[in-house]
């Protein structure tokens, strides 16, 4: 039964969501409309769940003295700190002159922006490391780039115009910019691309869901099959 | 007596307004009352003709004023009022079945105008299926059906063919190559919820690939980012040392919840490869900006490294700095593919079929459209 | 040739000094260089132009301060180019993170407008948790999703969510996002859904898989990462952060076309060498 009832559960809710999509009757839309706000609710109860796992889990690593643990004081402090600070402070918390907002602007904002900022240092060491053009489809994937890249900032124009003077073609306009090229990439070739894996990858998401739903995927539950 | 009263207005000088003087705005007509269909009687839609003065620019009309009533006679209630140049307005405060009446008025500087007639009885009803939802609910049940019937033919014995993916294979390999150089396996299993289908995907391929250390004997770390997958991916990691007969090998600390911070994640995880230098790294799921950032960091290291993501604007990062990577759906064919198991296999093949017809529906679409037939693309155009 | 082995070898740390200096120079130093405005922020303007004054708008902002200088700029805009249509605006925030930054954004920009009154002009409802079942959630009734906005306020005593039922109360969703949710589920759950006319504003490397919902007419403008905010900016005829930005994007971008093809020639030596 450990096994059964939530297989049970899980087909049930899962097949009636996906007749819900089908059916806008009462009878269906309404439980449905339930079901969404109840997952609402889940997820925030998840974050309570989430706090005490990690105190937990860094507790036990804290006591025997893994390596690192001195890292992991840090964790605790600072997680017991923000909690504390913010449940005094209430719902006013994000208000001007509140320590929970100098947290926020001083410390989480600058470190959560300063992680996203080593991107940008990343890419130039990757792009010099492990771009290498040794197929043809490695050689059309790199002047691809190229173009995209350099259309999309001014800089491409101002230094390829020179390149794509057609003043000599009737008809034809004057200078063809590198961001027209990589307009016509975005909108065309990448596109396609796109939409054919963004459909395989759909197919997949379905054919997941369909073994969880109907409990053909169950290793996610405990114990033995 | 009445004919010479009304002779005398007749003659009576014409009462001309002084200039300044706006004058009422003439009605509204033709509203048309309906119930919105493919719902579940939340709605009525209401369309009419704007008043004649109503004209851009000008200031005769400012506003349109919707009433409503259980009967033709009143009394009349205010629902809604509609800026001038609005023809439309759907009602949805309405109750299932309930009979109504409708009016609607104009209204500007110079007075307001009730309308010249009202329209109904309308009823809000429910409808059983949305209409224009059936392409999809054929789509839908064909895709059901293929998977499931080629689920039941390989489990009969006939297991179906499948291409070899070069990404599924590297993950024994790498887990081989871990293994000869004494050091660990890091698995990522995305950064999202477990409501996102990629992690489900991605916990279910850690299953194998803990099936492989544990027969193995080399340790393998699974840094997490939300409470529900870390549960599950304990399940999976405990599942492995089961199905390979070593569950006395299973370390509970090797499954760790860290944080659904995204950037606090990868500061995490990029030290895990820092400090311990597991040998091989998989990354199986759903991820964002941190792509980059874990498999750089990762390259840096010297260890060998494959990912799958169907988040296609990650794709790149992974494929540059990755030694394999699984694109899109090969991502939810792997558990397929390291289970072997023939269901799981079948249902790749009712996944290609689908795929099949999608291909002959847009090339179909696509010379209808051409050919200025446009039914099949009404009928999928759904709502 | 030992400088080809040193260059192979390189210590990655010169590649960031290299790409720090090019990065923050223009940022100390701009150059002002043109801008050119592309079809799809074309678009986006436009939409929101036609939107009529005075109209109720939703902009959802779904962002944290990691992506804050691709974000802020668009929202600073966009807001101010509702505020100056008279356009009321109703504002979510579905990443945990994120309302603190998109207050203070939305907070910044109204001072240039004394005449706007929050509650009456403009709404902050802030964060709930759920991500895309919060989007749905939305659909039966915004107040019953989130019963205070993110001041505290119970959202039947706004003055501005009077009007506000659900979906249908708005002509417009003006989204701005960074990645889950986002512009793809506002765009599944909602717009497929409820019909609701959307214009996004998202990353530079989220754009590209936009773009088939461009086509498609599901989104009907789109604004990628900073070099479309910069454009936006100069549709509207402002020098904001975006425009400052793009002389250091600009180089950065440079930089990173000759890393690729100057280590693709120092491996052709190596190669040519070992040979």
């Amino acid at each position: 039964m450990k096994r059964e009832v939530p297989l049970f559960i899980t087909a049930v809710i899962g097949l009636f969501m996906i007749l819900s999509f089908f059916v806008p009757h009462q009878w269906v839309s309404v439980p449905a409309d339930f079901l969404q706000g109840s997952a609402v609710i889940l997820v925030a109860f998840g974050y309570v769940l989430g706090g005490a796992n990690a105190l937990r889990v860094n507790f036990d690593g804290i006591s025997r003295r893994s390596p690192g643990w001195q890292y992991k004081v840090v964790l605790v402090v600072a997680l017991l700190t923000t909690v504390t600070v913010g449940a005094i402070e209430g719902r006013e918390f994000l208000n001007p002159g509140m320590r929970s907002k100098w947290i926020y602007d001083w410390i989480y904002s600058p470190m959560a922006s300063t992680m996203f900022a080593l991107l940008a240092f990343f890419i130039a060491s990757a792009a010099f490391r492990a771009f290498r053009i040794r197929t043809v489809e490695a050689g059309l994937l790199a002047v691809a780039a190229l173009i995209v890249m350099l259309g999309r900032v001014p800089l491409g124009d101002l230094l390829t115009d020179w390149l794509f003077q057609l003043k000599w073609l009737p008809g034809a306009p004057h200078t063809l910019h590198l961001s027209t090229f990589q307009e016509w990439i975005m909108d065309i070739p990448q596109n396609a691309a796109k939409r054919a894996i963004i459909i395989g990858a759909a197919l997949g998401v379905m054919a997941t869901g369909l073994r969880v739903i109907l409990g053909i995927e169950r290793s996610y539950l405990s114990g033995e099959d | 007596m009445v004919v010479t009263l009304l002779l005398l207005a007749a003659s009576a000088p014409a009462q001309t307004a002084p200039p300044d003087t706006v004058p009422a705005p003439r009605p509204p007509s033709g509203l048309v009352a309906a119930d919105v269909p493919n719902d579940a009687g939340r709605g009525i839609d209401l369309t009419w003709k704007g008043s004649p003065d109503d004209i851009a620019g000008a200031t005769i009309v400012t506003q349109y004023h919707l009433a409503r009533s259980t009967t033709p006679a009143g009394p009349w209630t205010l629902i809604d009022s509609v800026a001038a140049g609005t023809v439309a307005k759907r009602d949805q405060n309405v109750d299932r079945g309930a009979e109504y009446f409708y009016r609607v008025d104009a209204s500007g500087p110079g007075g307001i105008t009730l309308a010249g007639s009202i329209t109904g009885p309308v009823r809000a009803t429910s409808q059983v299926i949305n209409q224009t939802r059936w392409s999809v609910m054929v789509g839908t049940i064909l895709f059901f059906g293929f998977v499931l019937f080629f689920m039941a033919s390989a489990q009969s014995g006939k297991k179906p063919f499948v291409r070899r993916i070069p990404g599924i294979d590297a993950i024994e390999e790498a887990i081989g190559r871990a293994t000869e150089m004494g050091r660990s396996v890091l698995y990522v299993p995305g950064i999202q919820d477990i409501n996102e289908m990629q992690t489900v995907a991605g916990l279910v391929i850690l299953e194998s690939v803990a099936k492989l250390t544990a027969r193995y004997e080399t340790p393998i770390t699974v840094p997490v980012t939300y409470p529900i997958p870390f549960t599950i991916a304990e399940e999976m990691v405990k599942g492995g040392y089961l199905h390979a007969g070593r569950p006395d090998a299973y370390d509970s600390n090797s499954v760790r919840f860290v944080s659904p911070e995204q950037f606090a994640y990868v500061a995490a995880v990029t030290g895990i490869m820092m400090r311990d230098r597991p040998a091989a790294h998989i990354f199986m799921g759903s991820f964002y900006a941190e792509s980059l950032l874990l498999a750089e960091t990762g390259f840096a290291t010297g260890a060998i490294q494959v990912a799958g993501t169907a988040n296609v604007h990650q794709l790149p990062f992974f494929v540059v700095a990755c030694d394999y990577t699984l694109i899109g759906e090969e991502l939810y064919a792997a558990s397929a593919y390291l289970s072997g198991e023939p269901k799981l296999v079948g249902g790749l093949k009712g996944a290609d079929l689908m795929k099949i017809l999608i291909i002959t529906a847009i090339i179909a679409g696509c010379v209808l459209e051409s050919l200025g037939q446009h039914g099949f693309k009404l009928w999928m155009t759904t709502q | 040739m030992p400088w080809i082995s040193k260059l192979d070898t390189l210590d990655r740390r010169w590649l960031f000094l290299v790409m720090g200096l090019l990065v923050a120079g223009p940022l100390i130093f701009p150059a002002g260089l043109p801008l050119k405005v592309s079809p799809p922020v074309r678009s986006f303007h436009d939409t929101i132009e036609k939107v009529p004054n005075g109209s109720t708008v939703f902009m959802p902002c779904d962002y944290d301060p990691g992506a804050r200088p691709e974000m802020v700029p668009m929202t600073k805009t966009a807001f101010r180019h509702l505020l100056s249509k008279d356009c009321k605006v109703v504002v979510t925030v579905l990443w945990n993170a994120g309302p603190g930054l998109v207050e203070a954004t939305l907070n910044e920009v109204a001072r240039e407008f004394p005449n706007k009154t929050y509650g009456v002009d403009w709404v902050n409802l802030g964060y709930k948790a759920g991500d895309d079942a919060v989007m749905v959630l939305m659909g039966q009734g915004i107040k019953n999703a989130f019963p205070r906005d993110y001041r505290g306020n119970p959202t039947s005593t706004i003055p501005l969510m009077n009007n506000v039922r659900d979906y249908s109360s708005f002509p417009l969703m003006v989204n701005i996002s960074a990645g889950f949710p986002g512009t793809k589920e506002w765009v599944q759950q909602v717009q497929s859904r409820f019909h609701l006319p959307m214009v996004s504003g998202c990353t530079a490397v989220s754009a590209p898989e936009y773009y088939p919902y461009l086509q498609s007419g599901q989104l009907q403008g789109l604004l990628g990462g900073m070099a479309g905010a910069a454009e936006y900016e100069l549709v509207r005829g402002e020098k904001g952060l975006a425009t400052k930005g793009m002389d250091a994007q600009s180089l950065a971008h440079m930089f990173v076309a000759f890393c690729i093809v100057f280590g693709n020639i120092v491996q052709r030596l190596k190669r040519r060498e070992a040979a």
